[in-house]
């Protein structure tokens, strides 16, 4: 009761604070008017406008052309099955990692969430070395899935199992095992129990996560790129190709239009359903709901995981890895360090090194520029502009790397601002993709530092900026890191943006192993699953330091 | 120094001090006056705006108007940490991450004290609340107690000109409590700290306060010596929040009310008129069935030293009277009840009898 009254009078907000917050906002807003609305004009200019006259109808004539209409549709049924198949695969892994407890449990998690954060070149690659020409099942009985959409819907799956596991198995592991045993005392049997008491609090987390995935696969590019050769091709492909190989930049403005109006409302939903998550759930710890699996029926389910988890998600990698060493003596990984005059003016190995440059600059941008912008998105008494912003930051996430990386081509090539020859392009447009993920994996925490710590802090004197420092800073410092490594993580295997603007004689890794695959030959194929396997490597080294800095599962990633 | 002419005594005072939320005032036009030495308790149920009082002191919530003189410096315009006033919070917001010592330290530190100081003073501090060596326990694994007396050290270490403490010792369970406020009033006394505080619990504030301050809807309902407002309640508000129940509307003519319960003596020099009437439970007095207002026994609560009985007149409002432990009558035994004077209070006009 009193809790509810000292709620009640909380404190009106200051013009001081409103300050403090316009000037937090700032420097965040700036970059995304600069780097994120300004090149998405321009491609609204470039698509709509001719000879200075405003054509709406444009968008009509291009939807009218049929094959626009194919890859729109492709686009959506492939993210629809995609979707399905990602919830059917992953769900029975949430409640397992949710619900039992079993030793190496660590190790698996780490092992199923590597996939997420592995560059979408990387996936496309090993799934050509498992279903391919000359793939791992060719070899052994002819298959090939390659040319079939089997292999992007499985890629899809791969990548995205560990969206559902974190969040749907992150919520799940938290709901109180009683609320079920007191439907049993009440008469419900099992599956009763589950229906009625655990599904209606996991559904949100589900709708959720089944959004984000919907999003990741409506705009696949790199995995689509690379499986989905001539026959399958979603609206990023096509943005690509009409960019890069046709030379229609009016078409290709018009498609990211579209799929830009598509994204928004998958993300608007996806708002939405997040605070309906929000509502309140009796939640408890995780480490306390988890026990070894019993009887059959719960074994069968454990092993059916693990084997899921092995072949879809281990034996790609591992395929990948056996490809790389293919030549004698480490031959793939040795030719990487010669200049061979074809697509690269440099050896490919450089590449390594300009991934590992670029995403330290990405880094720290985004995390300036993701600390700030959840530091103000903290306040309690974040008005509705503020919680627009929210929404806001996460568009470049959803609104496609293609679209950063074509609005870069088209918006900062020219006065005033002409960035074509610099270098910091690349990782301006990782960073406009990084952002999200810090500030996701930020904000949590940063709302559960209660207000009146910062109060007590500035009572015994404490200025504000001292209070940022001495209260907030060292609760998430660790979180501060965990974001720093995501962003970093996605810069290195960012591909669809960086393909658009990295300079030919500066490839990052991604863009290196798409020309190799581009082009024929063994050695070709032997080299770019070197260095993907290289890239694999360095994602999976982030992703395990992060995992031990990891001690709260409270975000969203 | 201060040079304040009209208020020389006050370090605190309170001028018309307004807090509104959303229309409604928390705080409506408060004076109050802190001198220096003085322990002032703020006593109110929920709601009644005392932690926004000692928020508006502090800082942390602007006015809307009216304005707060520390040492006679108007606050408008200061922020909270260049106050130089203390505040422990009701759940003593220690910081987690930091031990006990780091704790202790911080306000000092922000102030500037060099090492070897802070590590003084922290020493000091924790002798002076009685856990000296705890410096480098973690808060965490502190009992509800200890926690409580390292957030005293810690708002006490800056040297604060003026200390406040909210609900201090809410949390606490009641022997602690008792315990402890003892300490309180003995470590404030010894150390002449100039202390705000307030409180829900009229014994903690009466235990604790050379004043108390009693608030009701952000109004000051009455203010004075815990003697005085136990003694003689201003209004009926102030009446029924310190526990008593015997209050009625009542005409006063000479030295008899008439009340819903008869004719009731009232003291030599009471004011006149229609006004609300205590009767505290010793001045009700049991007799025999025969003699006196006619009433029924509806309950028994043991009080330890007394018996409160509660009494049930035919159709009149129910009685409290406190019984010594062997004359107190069985529930549902038909009594007789007489008033003593020298226990009945006439109070103010304001008071709105609920």
């Amino acid at each position: 009761m009193k809790q509810a009254v000292k709620q009640a009078v909380r404190p009106a907000r200051t013009v001081r604070g409103s300050a403090a917050r316009l000037g937090l906002m700032a420097v965040p807003v700036a970059f995304f008017a600069v780097f994120f609305a300004y090149p998405v004009a321009a491609i609204v200019a470039r698509g709509l406008e001719v000879d200075g006259v405003w054509r709406l109808g444009r968008i009509g004539d291009v939807l009218a052309q049929s094959d626009v209409r194919h890859v729109l549709w492709f686009t959506t049924w492939q993210a629809l099955a995609s979707t399905a198949l990602t919830l059917l695969v992953a769900l029975p892994g949430a409640y397992v990692f949710a619900r039992f407890d079993f030793p190496g449990k660590q190790v698996l998690r780490a092992v199923v969430t590597v996939p997420f954060v592995l560059p979408t070149v990387v996936v496309g690659t090993a799934f050509l070395a498992l279903v391919g020409r000359g793939g791992l099942l060719d070899e052994l009985w002819g298959l090939r899935l390659d040319t079939t959409v089997w292999a992007i819907l499985l890629a899809h799956v791969f990548f995205n199992y560990a969206v559902v596991v974190r969040t749907v198995g992150g919520l799940w592991a938290q709901l109180d095992p009683r609320q079920e045993e007191a439907a049993r005392m009440l008469g419900a049997s099992r599956l009763r129990a589950w229906r009625q008491v655990t599904l209606p609090a996991l559904a949100p987390a589900v709708a959720a996560a089944a959004l984000m995935v919907f999003l990741f696969t409506f705009t696949s590019f790199g995995v689509v790129q690379i499986l989905g050769g001539p026959t399958f091709s979603t609206l990023e492909v096509e943005i690509y190709r009409q960019t890069s190989q046709v030379f229609d930049l009016s078409t290709a403005a018009v498609l990211t239009l579209i799929q830009f109006a598509a994204v928004v409302a998958v993300l608007a939903v996806h708002a939405w359903t997040v605070r309906r998550r929000e509502s309140a759930l009796r939640l408890v710890d995780a480490a306390t709901t988890a026990r070894r699996p019993r009887g059959a029926g719960q074994w069968t389910l454990f092993a059916g995981v693990l084997g899921t988890v092995a072949v879809l998600l281990v034996l790609p990698l591992a395929v990948l890895v056996q490809r790389s060493l293919g030549a004698s003596g480490f031959g793939y990984y040795r030719a990487l360090t010669r200049e061979d005059g074809g697509a690269f003016l440099v050896p490919p190995i450089e590449a390594i090194g300009n991934s590992l440059q670029y995403a330290v600059a990405a880094t720290a941008i985004a995390v300036v520029i993701g600390a700030l912008a959840a530091t103000a998105l903290t306040r309690r008494d974040a008005g509705r502009f503020v919680r627009g912003f929210d929404a806001l930051l996460m568009l470049p996430l959803g609104v496609s790397a293609v679209t950063v990386g074509f609005g870069f081509l088209i918006a900062l090539d020219e006065p005033p601002l002409d960035l074509r020859s610099s270098w910091i392009l690349v990782p301006l447009a990782q960073a406009l993709v990084g952002v999200p993920f810090v500030v996701r994996t930020m904000l949590p925490v940063l709302r559960a530092v209660d207000g009146r710590l910062r109060e007590a802090a500035a009572v015994l004197g404490a200025s504000p900026w001292r209070v940022w420092r001495e209260v907030d800073l060292p609760m998430v410092r660790r979180a501060l890191l965990v974001a720093a490594g995501f962003a970093f993580a996605v810069s290195l295997g960012e591909f669809g943006a960086t393909v658009f603007i990295a300079r030919p004689d500066h490839p990052t890794l991604p863009v290196a192993v798409a020309r190799l695959l581009g082009r024929p030959g063994d050695m070709n194929y032997g080299q770019a699953m070197a260095l993907s396997t290289i890239l694999m490597l360095v994602c999976a080294v982030a992703l395990v330091v992060l995992e031990r800095l990891r001690t709260d599962r409270s975000g969203e990633f | 120094m201060p040079s304040e002419p009209s208020m020389p005594s006050s370090l605190l005072s309170l001028e018309g001090a307004t807090v509104r939320f959303g229309g409604r005032a928390v705080l409506d036009a408060v004076d109050l006056g802190v001198a220096e030495h003085e322990v002032v308790c703020v006593l109110g149920p929920s709601g009644s705006g005392k932690s926004t009082l000692l928020r508006a002191v502090a800082g942390l919530q602007p006015l809307d108007a009216g304005r707060v003189t520390l040492d006679g410096r108007d606050q408008s315009g200061v922020p909270a940490h260049r106050r130089e006033v203390g505040l422990m919070f009701q759940d003593h917001q220690l910081f987690p991450q930091r031990d006990v010592a780091g704790n202790i330290a911080f306000g000092p530190r922000m102030r500037g004290a060099s090492r070897t100081e802070q590590q003084a003073r922290v020493e000091e501090l924790l002798e002076l609340v009685g856990l000296p060596g705890a410096a480098r326990r973690s808060v965490a694994a502190l009992s509800g107690g200890e926690q409580q007396r390292v957030a005293l050290a810690r708002a006490l270490a800056p040297r604060p000109r003026l200390l406040m403490l909210d609900e201090p010792l809410g949390q606490l369970d009641r022997s602690l409590r008792e315990r402890l406020v003892v300490e309180l009033r003995e470590l404030f006394g010894r150390l002449g700290t100039t202390v705000l505080a307030v409180t829900h619990d009229q014994g903690e504030a009466f235990a604790l306060a050379d004043r108390v301050v009693v608030m009701r809807d952000g109004r000051i309902a009455q203010s004075g010596t815990p003697l005085e407002v136990w003694q003689r309640p201003a209004d009926a508000f102030v009446a029924r929040f310190l526990g008593f129940d015997n209050v009625v509307e009542a005409s006063v003519a000479g030295q008899v009310a008439d009340t819903p319960w008869g004719k009731v003596p009232v003291p030599e020099g009471a004011p006149q008129g229609t006004r609300t009437v205590l009767v505290r439970p010793a001045g009700v007095r049991v007799l025999p069935a025969d003699e006196g207002l006619r009433c029924t026994v509806t309950a028994r609560t043991f009080r330890g030293t007394h018996v409160a009985v509660h009494l049930q007149p035919e159709d009149a409002p129910r009685l409290e009277a406190a019984c010594a432990l062997r004359a107190a009558p069985e529930v549902g035994a038909a009594v007789g009840v007489e008033f003593d004077a020298a226990d009945v209070v006439v109070l103010g006009r304001s008071g709105v009898p609920e």
